[in-house]
């Protein structure tokens, strides 16, 4: 097995291989030549898809191993995603040096209730979205520049009243970030985010 | 074949299918109906216990002494919540235990019911995996689910909270060959890669060492086997956490004694000093490591266990093995045959040379006395008046006398040594000895007790007498909370902020009113015949040794400190515990 070491596989358990305990050398979301050294004090932001069956007190299982061993979540998503399987898909963006983010995997690899732990961060490409609602209040120049801003980032009004919008926005959570920037002095009186859903690009 | 039956039957059915033979439990009114079929019924054994604590560590003693998961009932509430320490000390020891809580009926969860407490989430991080069942017709199923989550991969305590409307409520029985336990299969053999890279060093090593845990024991009498044959095989020296113990014989020549914090000298220096670990179902707990940075500079590790998450947790290693410690063992056995049996004979000649000059330290000597008892001298005379006894089952409660016992007492077979290690949990021995004493009746079983420790759970003699369990209470009595004494006079400027036992009972007269025997032994000539009273004696024993009172106990690495320096006496105390070290526990 040559990838018998190959940390960016999932942990599936029951199957073959499971290893998550040696990181993969040169793979980082940072940089390809980054070689990510597991002894490192670097933080690192990680995005684990977290395939978990779907029953009472599975999300409270989870949250409280990060609240329980102090990790950090900087996102969290949950809903489910396949209804006959009863499974859902727990999306959780957290942040540590690469001996954390390998022990919060393993952490979470060996709940009974968790199928897969996938780091979508080492495991190759994947796509982040998130998405947003914006509302911002404001007449006149600032109405106006408002949603010019909210056309060029394809926001959606989706409410609207005389003196206010609600927008909805879909993204990168650093797009989302931005439009938050910008419409800050613009109104912008209430956010209400989603948080990461993410998946691996290709065909994995 | 289905068969329908109420909830409460279905419990029953369920633990004899399972094969349990003993509940450890206590009625209340969310589990009268499971009581119910209790009382129709002569296949389970039902030991009434004086408290849930007690129940839960008399079910943590059975399960260690037999290999086989321990079964504790209780009621809601009070019941379910007295089982939290016992729920969290089997966690940190991987300990399987299965607990059967009653729950105020499904239709007033949440309305602060009587006797309603939030079990489930009160136990989710005590638990390896705890279940609401809502329905009768689940039931079953997750009993056999909680017996296979508890018993398989690294063991643990599962919870199965049962409302009292579901234990009435009647449903589809299912047997244990027909439940959902598919999802949960931990990886049992090691990576051949690695294990490969492992049989290399074996070959090449010139200072090695087999660090033995806990895993070993837990995972079988195979693991113990193939531990014993790799290490005959090699001519490596083997040493062991508390929790291992008896995994490799006392007696064998290979054995340097258990190390960590109160270890053997030559145990640790051993571990500072090798170019190969093997670390084998241990976890390289803060008792064991010291000071991180200075742990083992000099060796490459390798590290076998089950549990994913325990590897590369604390220390880095270079060979990291996932799967059943008995079985990757084997592997490792058969791989090195297979290559020719290769050691560097030399290098370990000379590795031996050095234990030896380490053993010659001889540690564990202290201050002999005429006029007291010292406690070392109590559990040598212990010893050696037991030690021929191959069905004899030692339980400690937690402290000085608990690392004496490790030192002193010496075990040639697993499942013989019970004791709280991870969590540490004063008032374990009492009931832990009572578990393993009614899973072996006619065995020796003796609770090595500090008196502090031993009141905390004092009231479970009452559950030895009614059961007839003879168990032996060997309690150093030194009036004191001798480690934490012990602590005191090396940190805090020997202030002895709380740390006395003042208005202790009479032992001997306590035993009396339980119903059982009292010995008292205060002179060190007498020790002899009193041990062999309590011995003689077919009940069970308070035994009350009133022992030293300022004893401290060493070796002992201070907190914060690397292996190498070790305080081996009195004379070396002054100042040891640095700024750093005072932090720790």
């Amino acid at each position: 097995m040559a990838r018998a070491t190959d940390g960016a596989r999932p942990i599936r358990k029951g199957q073959g291989q499971v290893s998550a305990l040696n990181i993969r050398k040169g793979a980082s979301s940072h940089s390809a030549y980054d070689l990510r050294d597991p002894n490192s004090d670097r933080v690192e932001r990680h995005t684990l898809a977290v395939l978990v069956d779907n029953e009472p007190g599975v999300l409270a299982r989870v949250i409280g191993l990060f609240s329980g061993r102090g990790y950090n979540i900087e996102s969290l998503t949950v809903a489910e995603t396949d209804h006959t399987g009863h499974r859902s898909r727990i999306t959780v963006v957290t942040t540590g040096t690469p001996a954390v983010i390998e022990q919060i995997k393993a952490q979470l690899g060996r709940l009974v209730p968790v199928h897969e732990v996938h780091d979508l961060t080492v495991e190759g490409a994947a796509v982040e979205r998130e998405l947003g609602l914006f509302r911002v209040a404001g007449t006149g120049d600032k109405r106006v520049e408002a949603l010019r801003l909210a056309d060029i980032f394809r926001a959606k009004v989706v409410d609207t009243t005389l003196d206010s919008f609600v927008f909805e926005i879909t993204g990168a959570p650093a797009k989302i970030d931005a439009f938050a920037d910008l419409m800050r002095p613009l109104g912008l009186i209430e956010v209400a985010r989603t948080g990461v859903a993410a998946l691996a690009r290709g065909n994995p | 074949m289905t068969r329908t039956m109420t909830g409460a039957r279905m419990v029953v059915q369920a633990l004899r299918d399972q094969g349990v033979d003993t509940v450890f439990g206590y009625p209340g009114g969310a589990v009268l109906p499971i009581y119910d079929e209790i009382f129709q019924q002569n296949d389970i054994r039902h030991i009434l216990v004086r408290h849930e604590q007690g129940a839960i560590h008399m079910a943590e003693g059975y399960a260690r002494s037999t290999g086989k998961p321990g079964v504790v009932l209780v009621t809601s509430g009070p019941g379910a919540t007295n089982t939290v320490t016992g729920l969290v000390d089997a966690l940190m020891d991987s300990i399987p235990v299965v607990v059967l809580t009653g729950q105020v009926p499904t239709f007033m969860i949440g309305t602060d019911g009587f006797q309603e407490a939030d079990t489930v989430g009160i136990t989710r991080p005590c638990t390896k995996m705890n279940w609401l069942v809502k329905e009768t017709e689940k039931l079953s199923d997750v009993i056999h689910q909680a017996f296979h989550v508890a018993t398989h991969g690294r063991p643990g305590p599962v919870l199965v909270d049962i409302p009292k409307d579901v234990q009435f409520a009647t449903g589809t029985y299912t047997p244990p060959s027909k439940a959902r336990t598919q999802h949960y299969k931990p990886r049992m053999d090691g990576d051949p890669a690695q294990i490969l890279r492992l049989v290399e060093m074996i070959e090449t090593a010139e200072r090695p060492i087999l660090y033995t845990g806990g895993g070993v024991i837990n995972s079988g009498p195979a693991a113990t086997a193939a531990l014993r044959a790799l290490a005959d095989a090699t001519g490596f020296p083997v040493t062991s956490t508390l929790m291992g113990l008896g995994a490799y014989p006392a007696s064998g020549t290979q054995w340097l004694g258990m190390l960590g914090m109160h270890g053997l000298y030559e145990a640790n220096l051993a571990m500072h000093g090798c170019d190969l670990m093997v670390n084998i179902g241990a976890r390289f707990d803060d008792r064991i490591t010291g000071r991180i940075a200075d742990f083992s500079p000099g060796s490459r590790k390798a590290h076998i266990d089950i549990d994913p998450s325990s590897i590369n947790k604390v220390i880095r290693v270079d060979v990291p093995i996932v799967g059943d410690v008995g079985r990757v063992l084997e592997e490792v056995l058969r791989v090195w045959t297979e290559r020719g049996r290769k050691v560097n004979a030399e290098g370990l000649a000379k590795w031996w040379g050095r234990i030896a000059e380490w053993r010659a330290v001889d540690c564990l000597r202290y201050k002999p006395a005429t006029a007291t008892i010292k406690p070392q001298y109590a559990l040598q005379r212990l010893e050696a008046l037991t030690k021929h006894r191959r069905d004899r089952y030692i339980c400690t409660e937690v402290g000085q006398h608990q690392m004496w016992a490790a030192q002193f007492l010496g075990f040639e077979d697993p499942n013989r040594w019970m004791t709280s290690g991870g969590l540490g949990t004063m008032g374990y021995g009492l009931p832990a000895s009572i578990g393993v004493q009614i899973a072996h009746p006619d065995a020796l079983v003796i609770n090595v007790a500090g008196e502090a420790s031993w009141l905390m759970n004092m009231q479970e003699m009452g559950t030895a007498i009614q059961f007839r369990a003879p168990v032996k209470q060997f309690i150093l009595n030194n009036e004191r909370l001798g480690m934490v004494r012990q602590w005191q006079e090396l940190l805090h400027g020997e202030r002895y902020s709380q740390s006395w036992s003042e208005s202790l009972p009479d032992f001997v007269k306590l035993a009396e009113a339980f119903g059982c025997k009292g010995i008292k032994c205060a002179d060190p000539a007498d020790l002899d015949d009193a041990i062999r009273e309590m011995l003689d004696y077919p009940g069970p024993v308070i035994f009350d040794c009133l022992v030293e009172k300022h004893e401290n106990c060493f070796p002992m690495i201070p907190s914060g400190n690397a292996h190498n320096q070790m305080l081996l006496g009195e004379a070396e105390t002054q100042g040891v515990i640095g700024a750093g070290g005072a932090v720790l526990v």
